[in-house]
């Protein structure tokens, strides 16, 4: 009897209590290993910014959110048993975070119907929608930033390059190889020379690569870097004394674990970059006040307004407002990874928005749809003042160079279609 | 002179100075191997201890402060003093002494007699450990190294190669001080090995545990001894890498510069180790410099191991290696 009694209070709480259901996101993170001075970061930056909306606002659209961690070490073969050990816990929307790993989930994802948003990296061609359905890399890819850092050089040589030699120092792999084939193009295009200079991984040793450099005396120099190969690389360009005004980096050659190393030697060092960097926006003053200030942070605060945490921040901050638009479009709170995939594809990011959210000026304006995956792949330049050990925005975020980029993007998502038997479209 | 000519010439002499610095990561792994029969895995996460150790104390870090913050709730980051470079360098030896006496302690103690794969087996454990214990102790942020080492183009050299050949050559003060540095260490652990008893004893342990033993020779005490000595070449190399990228935990990767060099100069030499690493530096620089345009680049990394397995046909025991003749 009292067995019975203990049974039906039991049954009765659980009735009476509010529906506890949680958007669940997760973060294929990787605070070990020898990229983690990287991934921490991201990782802490990421993590805050849900924090901020479970403790500040009470979730997204009413729905507390569930963040699952899972580390990856910067290793495909567990970023994909990551994948494997939480899809079953509704995530929602996975951010590889991996290059290699997002190769390896965009066939999976999509056969288990769960959004991957590869931001700033990825398989470029994810860009057309009508191909990768369920693959998004807004708001920029490799290719769009090797067409702004040549649309920078262009402003910074007077409107024309012909003639000039620039060289791309590039990790030897899949992801240094990804601007190859569209700067083969811009020089096409601009009449420049291209000099290729791949670096083994991990790229502790360069010598050969910067007596090259040296002797060849390349007008600029980009670098698709990662890890020790940019902190060697901008140390090796002090070295030569290289002019550091004509040296640009990819996003993931642009933060501050890359230049300090190098000291006041790396003053005048280039990157790209798709969202600002500091910490001068009002929504830091949340972050200290919700999260820090709760004791709440993912880390010890002190890597809050460097380039790489507020790429974290960003890339929460955009599966937030995707998750928004999916409950506006379903008119529910809880949702599906169906669900949040069409809330990614009506995804509109406009600067009223920003500045909304706190975060005037951080990001550019985009808007995906079926078609476009990848936003329109504005970028801006950032230049490193090694005196106040801060990056400096110097540009406004530029678009890419579209005439040469949608052609590649459109061959290169045809033959996936081809070679994987997808029928493109939007239906 | 044809340009080219002069290019490789420049070529050549930054191989030697990059093929020094690999020696230097080799002369760890040769010293424990030659003494123990180890061949230590964990040789390139020691180089990295001793650098995060070398700038935490340097910096005045707090040990575990992340560890201590989250079970105690304080924000501890930093000491109120620095410590300066000699005296830091002091006491990371101090450090890795402790190191090397923990280990042989819990690990190469219980150890002794057991089949080299076992061995081999442990120091991959060690060497995971190590990177982990290495993070919670000290943070897996990237560090500025700065012990007061030049660094850079070497003005001298390229103004008078400028005005011998028209060509400034690139040489950079970090390589020549590791030069300097490599020679000196050389010549110590060579007399060391040599002319004193402890070096004595050391060789005695490597021809036969049992028989040193047999002769009264500590064995708990000269692989204390030689993994600090290994530790002390782990500082160095640290120091040196380190200063170039800054200390991060690619730093272990380094190790695999050594394999080669170690392949060539054979396990059990410490002259091997720098006729090897200098081979190692010139050869892949050339064939990088020769072939690297018409191959595509990128050839370094593979083209060391190549070299070696050719140098391995012709001399399985290295060009130094002591030829082992077993008898049933």
């Amino acid at each position: 009897m009292k067995l019975k009694l203990i049974s039906a209070a039991v049954a009765a709480m659980i009735a009476a209590a509010p529906a506890m259901a949680e958007l669940t996101f997760t973060a294929l993170s990787y605070r070990t290993g020898p990229y983690a001075a990287n991934g921490i970061p991201f990782a802490d930056g990421y993590q805050d910014y849900f924090t901020l909306l479970n403790e500040r606002d009470g979730g997204i659209g009413g729905e507390r959110v569930n963040l699952v961690e899972c580390e990856t070490g910067y290793n495909t073969e567990k970023g994909v048993e990551c994948y494997e050990s939480t899809k079953g816990t509704g995530a929602l929307v996975y951010q590889p975070l991996s290059t290699g790993i997002t190769y390896q989930l965009i066939p999976k994802a999509t056969a288990d119907g769960i959004p991957v948003h590869s931001m700033g990296y990825g398989r470029t061609s994810a860009k057309n929608g009508e191909v990768f359905r369920n693959i998004f890399n807004y708001p920029a890819n490799y290719w769009d930033g090797a067409s702004v850092a040549i649309k920078h050089l262009l402003d910074v040589n007077g409107g024309a390059l012909d003639g000039k030699k620039i060289a791309l120092v590039y990790h030897n792999s899949a992801y240094g190889k990804e601007p190859i084939r569209t700067l083969e193009e811009l020089a096409k295009k601009h009449g420049f020379e291209l000099m290729l200079l791949p670096v083994d991984h991990p790229g502790q040793e360069q010598k050969s690569q910067w007596l090259q450099i040296r002797r060849e005396r390349p007008d600029h120099v980009l670098m698709w870097g990662w890890g020790v190969m940019n902190q060697v690389a901008i140390q090796e360009a002090v070295n030569i004394r290289y002019p550091m005004e004509n040296f640009i980096g990819i996003w993931w050659s642009g933060s501050e674990n890359d230049v300090l190393p190098a000291g006041d030697g790396a003053n005048g060092y280039k990157a790209l970059t798709f969202h600002n960097t500091g910490s001068n926006f009002p929504l830091f003053e949340d972050i200290q006040k919700y999260v820090v200030g709760a004791g709440k942070a993912a880390g010890a605060g002190d890597q809050i307004g460097t380039a790489l945490y507020n790429r974290g921040l960003y890339a929460a901050m955009l599966a937030a407002e995707a998750a928004k638009t999916a409950q506006g479009i379903h008119n529910t709170g809880p949702l599906t990874p169906a669900q949040m995939r069409d809330g990614m594809e009506n995804l509109e990011i406009t600067e009223e928005k920003m500045a909304a959210l706190g975060l005037p000026g951080f990001g550019p304006s985009f808007k995906v749809s079926c078609q476009n995956h990848g936003g329109d792949g504005l970028t801006a330049v950032v230049q490193w003042d090694a005196g106040a050990k801060q990056w400096n925005k110097i540009t406004d975020f530029i678009a890419p160079d579209a005439d040469v980029l949608n052609p590649l993007v459109e061959a290169d998502a045809a033959a996936y279609a081809a070679e994987s038997g997808i029928t493109p479209g939007c239906n | 002179m044809p340009d080219q000519l002069i290019f490789a010439m420049e070529v050549t002499l930054n191989g030697l100075m990059a093929g020094v610095l690999y020696a230097l990561v080799a002369l760890g792994f040769v010293l424990i191997y030659k003494a123990s029969g180890i061949f230590n895995y964990a040789q390139g996460v020691m180089a990295l201890f001793a650098a995060l150790t070398l700038v935490g104390i340097m910096e005045g870090q707090v040990p575990f402060s992340h560890l201590i913050n989250a079970i105690f709730g304080t924000d501890l980051h930093h000491f109120n003093w620095s410590v300066p470079a000699l005296g830091a360098i002091l006491l990371t030896m101090a450090v890795m002494v402790f190191l090397a006496w923990a280990v042989n302690k819990i690990i190469f103690r219980h150890l002794v007699n057991q089949e080299p794969i076992i061995l081999f087996m442990a120091t991959i454990g060690l060497a995971y450990f190590m990177e982990g214990f290495g993070d919670m102790m000290w943070g897996s942020d990237i560090k500025k190294l700065d012990v007061g080492l030049p660094q850079g183009l070497n003005s001298m050299i390229d103004e008078t190669t400028y005005g011998l050949l028209g060509y400034g050559f690139f040489i950079d003060n970090l390589d020549l001080v590791a030069t300097v540095i490599a020679i000196l260490l050389v010549s110590v652990l060579v007399m060391f090995s040599q002319y004193t008893k402890q070096g004595r004893a050391m060789r005695a342990v490597a021809d036969d545990h049992q028989a040193a033993l047999s002769v009264g020779v500590s064995l708990n005490f000269i692989w204390v001894m030689v993994w600090s000595l290994a530790g002390f070449v782990a500082l160095v190399a640290g120091i040196m890498w380190g200063t170039k990228s800054g200390v991060q935990f690619s730093l272990s990767l380094i190790a695999l510069k050594a394999l080669p060099v170690l392949m060539l100069g054979g396990f059990t030499s410490i002259p091997g180790a720098i006729v090897g690493g200098l081979i190692i530096g010139v050869g892949e620089k050339l064939f990088e410099f020769l072939m690297g345009p018409i191959v595509g680049g990128a050839t370094e990394n593979w083209f060391a191991y190549v070299l070696a397995l050719i140098f391995l046909v012709f001399r399985p025991q290295g060009l130094f290696g002591e030829k082992i003749i077993e008898r049933v």
